[in-house]
């Protein structure tokens, strides 16, 4: 089976961002990358999956020349590909034209299943996985925590506001990884060597323009100085007070 | 008549409310919203998206189990046989589950867990945190059909006089299906739909230290238990309880945050409650510089008897 792991590599989750000098975009200046964290998922499942039903993983990116850094650090933990469609102006995407690309690219590589994040810790879609479905024509299941794969399908779990949702599912299939599904393995030595050692594919995506027009980006305002009612059990009295009289939110 | 679409959740035909605050944010931009629901008990939802400003229902047939793919080839349906300009959810499971099938289908550009929703012109313009919160986004959908979830606790619910016009779509089916839910103990309220949340950190030391946490949450009665990051790590307390930026984001009225220290990842989660208060052994905590009211001490002397007060305020309104 030809399995896919569709990874992007975003600012480490503590980054402190800045706007860019246009006012429409972050400043990349200072950022530090790495895999979206739910990309880790989407990567150790496929490999867990490889492991179980047989078949080969690539690793698939949209975005510019840099991302073979993360690419590579997948290889090192055991995919046999990666394949990267080179965007120097991938930023100017809009979740829409990304799908596109990375389904036509899908459809070139013979795919067969797709392993996506749940989210990507930088624009916050939720909505490339769940695209992609809908232009493959494939099924899909988003926020995965629990899986059982066959080789003509599976059953998936996800956790809904009303509780634990149980699917069931035909392969060719998109599915969205969450935090509890697998524990992410570290990359071996030997792993990291071998990486090395393998060449990125480097294809050009469908050209798709964006249908989003961004008009500002901006830090949210910040909060309003508040301030230390007291200290301990004693407090409790001068907060009640606060919330009902001064925030009168009880 | 151009017309938004608005994909309502419900239970038996009690739509629930942060699809009720989509209606209403649908409603506000002047453009004539039409509902959509579907599975068990959907008609019984006439009367409630009437008055809270539904112009049509879509009631769609045949939907006995749940069909992720086949409700967005439905609201799909739907979007073409009315000509509809924008689709919009709720940003809960369902609905950020169905926004980019929904795009997919219809060819445009989702706009996801959205803060501001308005139309001017013909045009949507939106504004969406990105990068859980830390900044903001103001943007202008020029897809065929705007599509977009939107942030619960944020939009207020519409009122109107008059019965919605409702009509029936028979479901495509999808080739997803829902096969059972395994319902969570006692109806608890999730946390970013809870108007109050009890958040607790490394700094109640154990699993059994959210007891009190949990008590508080018991005496509002409409709270939810949230959990920071280092804790569900730890397997204290499960993912779905997660605020900050590899968990949910939050904007409930009232917000906790005990024993919390307040990483920048878990600020990003939170931030934009309307009012923080922090709990804390240690006066220098970060959490202090977003929190409009802290206490300095002990949680576990502290909540006993913050829950106690709570309770008599309960008991006295």
């Amino acid at each position: 089976m030809k399995i896919i792991a569709c990874v992007k590599r975003v600012p480490l989750t503590d980054a402190q961002v800045k706007v860019g000098a246009d006012g429409a975009s972050i400043d990349p200046t200072g950022l530090v990358y790495s895999l979206s964290f739910y990309d880790e998922l989407a990567v150790e499942e496929a490999l867990k999956t490889k492991e179980k039903l047989g078949g080969e993983v690539t690793v698939l990116t949209l975005g510019a020349s840099d991302a073979s850094k993360e690419l590579r650090e997948c290889l090192a933990k055991g995919a046999d590909n990666a394949s990267i469609l080179l965007d120097p102006a991938w930023a100017a995407r809009d979740a829409r034209s990304t799908a596109k690309a990375l389904a036509a690219r899908i459809v070139e590589l013979g795919a067969e299943l797709v392993f996506c994040g749940r989210v990507a810790t930088d624009r916050d879609q939720s909505a490339v996985g769940t695209m992609l479905s809908s232009y493959l024509g494939w099924s899909c299941v988003t926020d995965v925590t629990k899986l059982e794969l066959t080789a003509t399908g599976g059953t998936a779990q996800r956790e809904t506001e009303a509780g634990i949702e149980t699917l069931a599912f035909s392969l060719p299939a998109v599915i969205t990884c969450d935090k509890g599904l697998n524990e992410p393995r570290l990359a071996g030595l030997k792993g990291i060597m071998a990486a090395k050692k393998k060449t990125i594919d480097e294809t050009k995506p469908l050209d798709v323009e964006s249908a989003v027009k961004v008009l500002k980006v901006e830090l949210p305002s910040a909060r309003k100085a508040g301030r230390i009612v007291g200290e301990g059990a004693a407090a409790v009295p001068a907060l009640m007070d606060a919330l009902r009289n001064e925030a009168k939110v009880l | 008549m151009t017309s938004i679409l608005v994909f309502v959740e419900h239970r038996d035909g009690t739509p629930r409310r942060a699809s009720l605050e989509a209606l209403g944010a649908a409603a506000a931009t002047g453009v004539t919203p039409i509902a959509l629901v579907t599975g068990p008990g959907a008609a019984n939802a006439a009367a409630p998206l009437s008055a809270a400003g539904a112009r049509k229902l879509v009631v769609i047939t045949g939907a006995d189990h749940y069909s992720p793919d086949g409700t967005a080839a439905d609201i799909a349906a739907a979007v073409e046989a009315h000509a509809a300009v924008a689709f919009i959810a709720a940003a809960s499971s369902a609905g950020k589950d169905l926004l980019g099938r929904v795009a997919g289908l219809l060819d445009s550009a989702p706009l996801a867990d959205c803060t501001s929703f308005t139309c001017s012109g013909g045009v949507f313009t939106v504004q969406r945190p990105i990068l859980a919160g830390k900044a903001l986004v103001t943007a202008q959908s020029q897809s065929k059909v705007c599509c977009a979830t939107l942030r619960s606790n944020t939009f207020a619910v519409a009122t109107r006089d008059g019965a919605a016009e409702v009509t029936t779509l028979a479901t495509r089916g999808g080739k997803v299906k829902v096969t059972g839910v395994t319902a969570k103990g006692d109806a608890k309220l999730d946390v970013k739909e809870a108007a109050v949340v009890v958040s607790g950190g490394r700094g109640l030391r154990e699993a059994a230290g959210f007891k009190i946490v949990e008590d508080l949450a018991a005496a509002f009665g409409n709270a939810a238990v949230g959990a920071s990051r280092a804790v569900v790590d730890s397997h204290w307390r499960p993912h779905s309880e997660q605020v900050g930026q590899t968990g949910k984001t939050v904007a409930p009225q009232l917000y906790f945050a005990v024993g919390i220290s307040g990483a920048i990842q878990h600020l990003a989660g939170m931030r934009t409650s309307k009012v923080i208060v922090a709990i804390n052994k240690d006066a220098a905590a970060p959490i202090f510089k977003v929190a409009d009211y802290g206490i300095v001490g002990d949680a576990f002397e502290i909540l006993p008897a913050l829950t106690e007060a709570v309770k008599q305020a309960k008991a006295a309104n």
